[in-house]
Parts: structure tokens; sequence; C-alpha cells
């Protein structure tokens, strides 16, 4: 008789558990968080070959890489807030291993957020969703399925001269969650785990306020959410152990029960407004 | 009268691209004075302080009274063009292929008898105005042009070898976003350019003045942004083999110094947008301009660069930012060297604060980039190589030729 584990690993090698990876491809032109530009700004993905089988290493090819913490899909620790600044266990590098394994409950808001970019989650809207699929228990993921992750860049990014406009959640519902839900953290396919708007909710961003002043964390830039079902999923995201990090891109992988998963859909291609496809 | 330029065909693709060749460019140190003057469009000549005689060419002392303090100096630049003569025949590999070529003789109202490179409308008898002029090795030459302006003079075809006229060229404004790149995309469509391709970074992110660029004639918005190697080199791969000039308006702008700067996050940007991002550029579209710098009339011909001109003289108040300037100004002196073969010239363009945002708090005088965008033009009509845009820069210049130390001390306030 095998053990749980090892029950697990062969489960996920016969394909009866499907690993779902819920990672974008970290890319120079994904678009990153904006702020005004007299502040400080998250540096993009970009890519410096060192050498490809050539004069600069013959036989060998490999690259430099530059990345800010919060570009790509990313994991948020609660150091990144002033609000957890002070906890315990709260960057990258000092919270325990354990915390990266954590079930999800998936909150499927597509079709209000194809009708509405400015879709808010609230309180009343998570209650109803429990009732169809059960209560949000302690220690799980809440990801956010906006299927933002299908749209342009342009589109995905929602920017106008008042800023972005794209889907999140509530102040209320986010301190609900954390105070009368307990969850691990908080997750979007979205720019940033907040409203596009949240500057001006009070307090601004309060995914971040809440979650990260509780020591919960936070994932975005998710994608492939159409994949999990509303609960059972269980999320692997270890950010890199970075000293003193408040986050860090990472691959995020779901195990799904394949029974319990919805069928994975053809994606759209992503259209990139007048940008060309990468050759290479 | 010239003949108007013919918008040049589309290339043959059975015929191989000719490799530029250069006229002879040895010039002696002395001789590098009329170099500085020619390069900023300037016409000078030795002229001796102690007898006033000027002379050409240059030597090292006065050839009437033998006194070494001849000094180049700003001359009067009429004289008749006494005789003329067309060079059927050369054993030079550069004036062989182009053949005929016509030189003369013009007799200063100011005193020498100079041999110069003739304009076509300048003819035997003739009164005309001499210019000094960048040949395509980058030496100092003089070209006799008429009196007065001819229509379409700047087509004539011994004058272009000398200059970088975008008139059915095609052009690559590198970053269309900002207020300087589209004054630029502006000016160039005015100029005649055949192609305007304007580089645009992170597309998703909405711009002023986007629709504004769409509708210039010749416009053609390009994914480009120099912070990322692979962009730069896609957009080489496509485009590389069909850019003719290259003016790189991508700026990183921000107030203050090192100290202000609280970290290198913002100091990075800045090097990687002007300094690593001219690098880029250059690797990704250098060799092929520099294969191309013959390739007929709309041959590869110049690489812009429009730096601060505190890149010559650090400015604290925007330190940092005069820093990296004077990196690109470093790099931009090296590509010259790098062109030269190819026959592409470097153009570096300074300035003072730019009417734009990012200099919003400093007090006119300030270049408008509409002025910017006409001083480029014209100096690529030129084919100048350093220009200085505007009362500020011109005022740096004439400082650092007297005095750098002051100037160094007055600019930390």
């Amino acid at each position: 008789m095998a053990s749980d584990l090892l029950r697990l690993v062969q489960r996920v090698a016969q394909g009866s558990i499907r690993v779902v990876d819920l990672t974008q491809t970290l890319t120079q032109e994904f678009p990153v968080i904006t702020l005004p530009p007299e502040l400080g700004q998250c540096a993009p993905f970009r890519i410096e070959e060192v050498s490809r089988y050539d004069e600069r290493g013959p036989a060998w090819y490999w690259n430099n890489i530059t990345v800010g913490e919060h570009c790509g899909t990313h994991f948020d620790a609660p150091i990144h807030w002033i609000s957890g600044k002070d906890l315990p266990h709260n960057s990258v590098d000092t919270i325990p291993p354990a915390k990266f394994i954590a079930p999800a409950s998936v909150i499927d808001c597509s079709r209000e957020c194809a009708a509405d970019p400015e879709f808010m989650l609230t309180v009343p809207f998570v209650e109803a969703w429990e009732k169809r699929h059960g209560r949000i228990a302690a220690g799980e993921w809440v990801l956010l399925r906006t299927d933002w992750s299908k749209k342009s860049y342009a589109d995905y990014a929602g920017l106008t001269e008042e800023g972005a406009h794209t889907p999140g959640p509530a102040p209320e519902v986010v301190r609900w969650l954390v105070e009368e839900r307990d969850v691990h953290g908080f997750g979007t396919e979205t720019i940033g785990t907040d409203y596009g708007q949240a500057q001006h909710f009070n307090p601004p961003y309060p995914a971040h306020f809440y979650m990260h002043g509780k020591g919960r964390y936070g994932l975005q830039c998710l994608t492939n959410l159409d994949q999990l079902p509303p609960k059972g999923a269980v999320i692997l995201a270890a950010p890199l152990k970075i000293k003193q990090g408040s986050g860090s891109p990472l691959r995020v992988l779901a195990l799904v029960e394949e029974a319990a998963s919805p069928p994975p859909s053809r994606r759209a291609s992503r259209g990139r407004g007048i940008s060309t496809g990468r050759s290479r | 009268m010239t003949e108007p330029l013919a918008r040049p065909k589309r290339k043959n693709p059975l015929r191989r691209t000719r490799q530029p060749l250069l006229p002879q460019s040895v010039r002696s140190r002395t001789a590098h004075g009329l170099t500085a003057a020619a390069a900023q469009g300037r016409f000078e000549l030795q002229r001796c302080v102690d007898c006033a005689a000027v002379f050409y060419p240059p030597r090292d002392a006065c050839p009437r009274c033998l006194s070494p303090r001849v000094p180049f100096v700003p001359v009067d630049d009429r004289g008749t063009l006494a005789v003329e003569t067309t060079i059927h025949a050369s054993t030079d590999p550069y004036f062989r292929e182009r053949m005929p070529w016509r030189v003369g003789l013009v007799r200063l109202d100011c005193g020498p008898v100079v041999l110069a490179h003739l304009h076509g409308d300048a003819r035997e008898g003739d009164r005309v105005r001499l210019d000094l002029k960048l040949d395509k090795g980058g030496a100092p030459v003089l070209v006799a042009l008429p009196a007065k302006d001819t229509p379409h003079m700047t087509d004539d075809r011994q004058l272009r070898e000398m200059t970088c006229d975008p008139k059915f060229r095609r052009v690559l404004i590198t970053d269309g976003r900002n207020s300087v790149g589209q004054a630029m995309a502006k000016a160039f469509s005015d100029a005649g350019a055949a192609i305007v391709f304007v580089g645009v970074a992170d597309a998703w992110k909405p711009f002023a003045g986007q629709e504004m660029l769409r509708k210039l004639a010749g416009v053609e918005i390009v994914p480009l942004d120099l912070t990322d190697t692979e962009s730069v080199t896609e957009l080489a791969e496509q485009n590389g083999a069909r850019t003719d000039i290259i003016v790189n308006t991508a700026e990183h702008v921000r107030p203050g110094g090192i100290l202000q700067r609280h970290g290198l996050t913002v100091a990075r940007e800045e090097m990687d947008v002007r300094y690593f991002g001219l690098m880029r550029l250059a690797q990704a579209f250098g060799p092929a301009m520099r294969s191309r710098g013959a390739d007929g009339v709309n041959s590869a011909t110049a690489f812009v660069n429009l730096l601060s001109v505190y890149a010559l003289m650090n400015w604290p108040a925007y330190g940092a930012y005069s820093a990296t300037e004077a990196a690109c100004l470093s790099a931009a002196q090296c590509l010259r060297a790098e062109l030269r073969p190819g026959g592409v010239k470097v153009l570096n363009v300074f300035f003072g604060p730019l009417d734009t945002e990012w200099f919003q708090t400093v007090p006119p005088p300030k270049v408008a980039p509409e002025a910017l965008a006409r001083a480029v033009v014209q100096a690529l009509q030129r084919g100048l190589e350093d220009v200085f845009v505007g009362d500020i820069a011109e005022e740096v210049r004439a400082r650092l030729s007297v005095n750098p130390k002051a100037l160094e001390r007055e600019l930390a306030g």
C-alpha cells in the first residue's frame, strides 16, 4: 500500500489529478503596474542573452534576466504593504514553506466582468456563491476568476486618463474574507489584487491593506482560472527565496481532481494591439 | 537649375548593393580647424592675427608674415567662381564611381583663391557662396553654392554626397510617445521622407498625441522599446535594411542630483533608456546602415542623437540626468567613428531645457519640441555633425570654449 504522498504523485502521473499551470509566461511586453512617473517603478521583465552557442560561449545558451518583484504572475508577501511591515515571517524568505501549499475557492465572476469591466466583488456576491458551492474554509486561497487574462493588453491594463479600470474586491469584502473566513490569501487575474480604481477606496488598496495587515498573501496576473473547480483545487505557489523580499514572480500550479475540473477551453490567442508576434 | 530629385525606384534585388567608398580623408591636425567649423556649419578660415591675411589651405604659419598666430575665425564666404572644370576620369575609387564631377577655383572676397567642389547651379564667372562641408569620410571640404538659393538646390547630386537630406529617405523615430518624437515625426513627414517609422513602446498605455501621429503622411507606427533588446532586434530584422536615418527620441528626464536619487532605481532607468538604449539601437541597426552608405538616392545616411547640452558640463539641478547624457555623448562619439567607414554620419544635437513636462519648473528660455525637430531636419539637410539649439545650448558652448571651470561653478548655483 503506497503512502498518501506517493499515491498523490502516482495519480498526478496517471492524470487522474491534473496539473493546471496558472502562470503567465514572463515576457517583456506583459503589462506591469503603472504608477505616477515621479514615483519609483517596478522594473519590467527584461532578458539579455549571455551566449547562444557562439563566441561568447560555444556550447551553451543562457540569459541574464532582470525583473521587479511584482512583475508577471507574482506573489505578494505581507511585508509588501505598510500594514504588514512589522508582522513576523512577513517576507518571502521567512514565510513557513507549508504556507505555499493551500486549497482554493474559485469565485467565478467572469460573466459579470464581461458585462462590466469595473465589476466589484461584494460580500453579498460571495455569500450567494457560498450558498451554491459551500462555505469558504479557513486557510483557503480565494481566487477571483474574471477571464481578464484572456484580454488584449490594452483591455487587460484598462488604462484611461483616470487610471486603471479593472475588476476587483470592495473594501468590506476583503476585510470580511480575512476576519469572517480567515482566508489564506487573495488571488486575481488582473495586474494587482485590488480593484482598478482602488486608490479611491477607504482604505486605499484594501486587498493589500487588509490581507497583508493580517499576514495573508496575494497572487496576481494568474491565468487558466477557468480550468479550476469552484472548490477542491490545491494551489502550489512558492515564491523565490529573496532576502527580505516583498514578493516574487513564481510558477503557480493547481492540482485538480480530473473529474472535478471543467474541460480546458480553447484559449483565444491574445491580441497584441500594434505589436507583432515574437519570432523566436 | 537643379533637376528635382526623382523618387527612387524600388531596389533591384538581382543587383549587388554597392559597398560604400570614401574620398581621401586624411587631414593635418591644424586642418581639423576646418573640421570643427564644418561640423557645426560655420564658415571659418585661418586669419593671421599679426597681418590679417586670410589663407587656405590650413598652415601652421602665416604664408605672408610667418606669424604662428593663425586661428580659425569666421570670414566672409562670398566670392567669384573664377574657373571651373569637369573631371571625367579619376584613379580614386570613390570619385571614379561618381564621374563626371565638377570642381573650380573661387576667388574669395576676403583674399584667398580656393579649390572647391561645385554645386550644379554655380557656373564660371558667377558670384558664389562658399560652404564648408564634411564629405562622406567626415573630412572638411569646400563647396561653392550659387549666391542665392535656387529651386531644388538641395537635390544637387554633388551636394547630396555631403548632406543627409531626409527627402525620399526612410526614417526611424524611436519614441513617438513623447512630444519631441511627435514633433520629429511631423518635421520629417513635412521634409519629404518616404516613410517615417515611429516607435511606440507599451502600446497598451494610452498617450497624448496618438491620433495626431497616426494621421501624419508617411507615418507608420511600429512596436519599439529601447529598453528591450529583443524588441529592438526584431524591428531591425524587419526594417534594418530600409532604415536610412535614425532619430533617437527616447528620453528619460528627471530632476535631481546624485544625492536626491535615493538608490539606483531611477538611475538605472536613465541609463537603460538612454545609454543602453543607444547601444541596443546601434548594435541592431548600425551594421546594416554602415553597409548601405552608398545604396543610391535613399542610402543610409545618418544616426541622430538628441543630447542635453549638460552632457558637456554637469548641471547639478538635473545632475544624474546630465551624467547619463554625458555617457550617451561618449557612446555617440564612438559610434561616429564606427559608422564613418560606411559614410554614415552621426549627428549630435545639443539643447538646454525643453519646453516639456519634466522641465516644468525651469524658467525660459526653453526649446520647443517643434524648434528642436526643425533644427534636426535642417542640420541633416546641411550635413552637420554637431548642432546647438537654443540660447542656453549656444551659451554653454560659448562659455565652455572660454572658461569651463567658471561654467562648472556657476551651474552649481
